[in-house]
């Protein structure tokens, strides 16, 4: 998920964006997303370079990314898959897609796989619920996913070849 | 425009906006609260309606109001004290409780505990609700301030001091639903923030999630230690705030039964910090002076407050030049007892263990900075109490504090002036160094001592001061959002201030996060307040320089004021910290 380049190439372009806004105190959720862009995460130290550029409290801004499932203070795998746990992919299966993802991934909910290539997360409402259930890998939704095989063949697309 | 309501068939009439919880306050109705804490004085408004115990059933509405955040609107009909509002504030902290170590016997806040009071009020016989328990660690990472997050209930009354009224922002509510708790930025232990213990938050924490470091047991093993010589100090805010702890009116003047206690309680010595206030004077007047006089840059700023002295270590470091270098008041009696004393009693400040009383838990910390050990062979201060801690000390010995006899404090570091004992509120230091300052400039008497102006609970106080054909521009700031607003003007260039008296705490030290708890009412400050004024008045010498006492003391060993012995006992260097 997130870009290639110098942790000072990432500080640069994060001061960038900051700087480029007319209101910084009101954007940190907007500021936090771009910095998850750029690092991938959230660690302490770039949260509290945004507390400083925002002249803000760190500790206000630790109670943001806490709050917000979105934000992650863990390094994610190459891949992001998201099952959706909203209430109507609840109501179609939403825990046996999470439990199918969890068996063939081999990892749990919150985990990354240990070549790095998954991070298996779970967020609410998605908007899709037409679709559900419904797992979400780097931004693109997948629905309807019941069969175990349909799943492994979403998967497989972000698997390297070979 | 007023609102027309009616409140437990109460007819009444409020202006708009008034909360619900307001509007019955006027006609005498009260509403049981938790979260909800209003300080006016302090521009303090907690009014989250986090924890739902001030709910209200309103005609018409399907659904309970929490009443601190709900605005009256014409017409209304209310009910406080309908049987469905009553139920549902008992489930309310029926369910709080489920959440909560049941250790309040064991609690530093037993029986000075909202929560436990709001539980016995409402008759809270069972805990209907059984679920899980949260599990946080306690941080005792500090010298002053413990943080228990299991006794945490999500009022955010702290957030809300340190992040509106301190402006420190040191906590901030983490996580959400059942695992939110109040933390620090990335849970940091508090020795690692930019945390100033100015202890404003254990001032309104409602439960004991936030309280002192205790040290009542290492001062009794100091005093049944046959080895050491124990010296107590008192500061000036301490003895009209004690008699609280023992059914007292607050700003009841209690200076000599409590020196009569300390007695009791075995210390070989009691001593006051007023003293070494009247020194303090001696010295930053004379650093004032002699910055004006070379060209140094101003305003100087007072340095008595350890909070304040933290926070712009870690706000400003770019201004540690400005501060006075003037310890503290009783860093610098601390320093005094183990070189002066120990020397005219002809003992090894080494067995000399010096415990100070203070309104304060920012001194506990001031204490252990290294730097300030140097001038005697061992720490300045060894331990420091709070006011509530001696409270406590006095009542474990069973000592009945109402009857004793008063008592004088030991000579000479006991002797103090009207001047010093001011220095317990806002403004006092300013108006204590402006009394000598004026008659030392220009060798006149000052017939009127008391400058009202500086006086009181306004977040700014200012004064012109003309001595000797120089008006002197002075303010005065308590509350660090106040000191901040200041600090950013001297900072921007926009200053034209010669010395500024910062404290930490809103009211100055009688608003100290060590004092007896005031539980919201505000009006103990101020009685407190007037119990020093009172004192000062009652003084038979009431300008700083005039104190024998001081006058022998550079005579016989310190030499000139802010001279070279001065200069190694009684000032220090400030460090620059990051802003966590």
């Amino acid at each position: 998920m997130c870009e290639a380049g110098t942790p000072n190439q990432f500080a640069q372009k994060l001061d960038n964006y900051i700087d480029s806004l007319t209101h910084k105190k009101e954007n940190l959720i907007a500021v936090l997303h771009y910095a998850q862009e750029i690092y991938g995460y959230l660690p302490d130290n770039v949260q509290w370079h945004i507390a400083q550029k925002l002249d803000i409290p760190s500790a206000t801004v630790y109670g943001v990314v806490s709050f917000y499932s979105f934000f992650t203070m863990i390094p994610r795998g190459e891949h992001v898959v998201n099952v959706c746990t909203g209430t109507a992919c609840f109501v179609r299966g939403a825990e046996k897609l999470k439990e199918e993802l969890e068996n063939q991934l081999k990892i749990k909910a919150g985990e990354t796989t240990p070549d790095n290539l998954f991070t298996l997360e779970t967020l609410r409402c998605v908007g899709a619920c037409g679709l559900a259930p419904v797992m979400i890998v780097d931004g693109k939704v997948h629905g309807r996913m019941q069969k175990p095989q349909d799943i492994n063949e979403v998967l497989a697309k972000y698997r390297p070849e070979g | 425009m007023d609102i027309q309501l009616t409140i437990n068939d109460i007819a009444l009439k409020v202006p708009e906006g008034t909360t619900i919880l307001e509007a019955a306050r006027t006609v005498n109705i009260d509403i049981p609260t938790l979260c909800y804490l209003k300080l006016n004085e302090m521009h303090y408004n907690n009014n989250i309606a986090s924890c739902r115990v001030c709910v209200v059933e309103i005609e018409g509405r399907r659904n309970l109001a929490s009443s601190c955040s709900t605005p009256v609107s014409s017409g209304m009909v209310v009910r406080t004290d309908s049987l469905r509002a009553i139920q549902a504030r008992r489930a309310m902290v029926e369910l709080l409780l489920s959440d909560h170590p049941k250790s309040c016997l064991t609690c530093a806040k037993n029986q000075d505990c909202d929560l436990q009071s709001l539980a016995s009020e409402l008759g809270v016989r069972h805990i209907s609700y059984e679920g899980d328990e949260s599990e946080f660690e306690i941080d005792m990472s500090s010298s002053s301030i413990v943080r228990d997050p299991n006794k945490c209930i999500r009022c955010r009354r702290c957030e809300t001091m340190c992040n509106e009224v301190q402006t420190v922002g040191v906590y901030s509510a983490v996580g959400r639903g059942f695992e939110t708790v109040v933390k620090t930025a990335f849970d940091l232990p508090l020795s690692k923030t930019a945390c100033t213990f100015c202890g404003q938050c254990i001032a309104v924490c409602p439960t004991g999630a936030l309280t002192e470091l205790d040290q009542v047991d290492k001062v009794w093993k100091a005093l049944n230690d046959p080895n050491q010589f124990v010296v107590v100090q008192t500061a000036p805010a301490v003895r009209v705030a004690l008699g609280e702890g023992f059914g007292l009116e607050p700003g009841t003047i209690v200076t000599g039964k409590m020196v009569a206690a300390l007695r009791r309680l075995g210390f070989d010595r009691v001593f006051d910090t007023d003293f070494a206030a009247d020194l303090t004077i001696m010295e930053e007047a004379t650093e004032l002076v002699h910055r004006i006089q070379h060209g140094g840059r101003l305003p100087l700023l007072t340095s008595c407050c350890p909070a304040w002295v933290k926070f712009f270590e870690h706000q400003f470091p770019d201004l540690l030049d400005i501060p006075s270098t003037c310890k503290s008041p009783h860093e610098m009696l601390g320093v005094l007892i183990k070189s002066y004393y120990a020397r005219t009693l002809g003992i090894d400040p080494k067995t000399i263990t010096v415990v100070s009383v203070m309104p304060c838990v920012a001194k506990k910390y001031e204490a252990a900075r290294p730097e300030l050990s140097q001038g005697a062979e061992t720490a300045d201060v060894d331990i420091v109490i709070t006011t509530r801690e001696l409270a406590r000390m006095i009542r474990e010995a069973s000592i009945h504090f109402d009857h004793l006899k008063d008592e004088e404090f030991d000579h000479p570091l006991g002797e103090s002036t009207g001047a010093s004992v001011i220095f317990g509120t806002t403004g006092g230091v300013l108006e204590a160094a402006l009394r000598t300052a004026y008659e030392v400039l220009t060798g006149e008497t000052l017939e009127k001592v008391e400058f009202e102006v500086l006086r009181g609970m306004n977040g700014l106080k200012e004064a012109v001061v003309p001595i000797a054909g120089r008006d002197y521009r002075a303010a005065v700031v308590h509350g660090l959002g106040n000191a901040r607003t200041i600090l950013e003007k001297i900072q921007a260039g926009e200053s034209d201030y010669d010395v500024i008296e910062i404290m930490a705490c809103p009211g100055g030290c009688i608003g100290g996060g060590g004092q007896p708890y005031h539980h919201g009412n505000l009006e103990i400050l101020s009685a407190r307040a007037e119990g020093l004024y009172r004192e000062d008045r009652s003084k038979p010498l009431r300008k700083s320089h005039e104190n024998p006492a001081i006058i022998g003391l550079y005579k016989d060993y310190l030499g000139e004021p802010y001279g070279e012995r001065a200069h190694k006992l009684l000032h220090t260097s400030y460090v620059a910290r990051k802003k966590i």
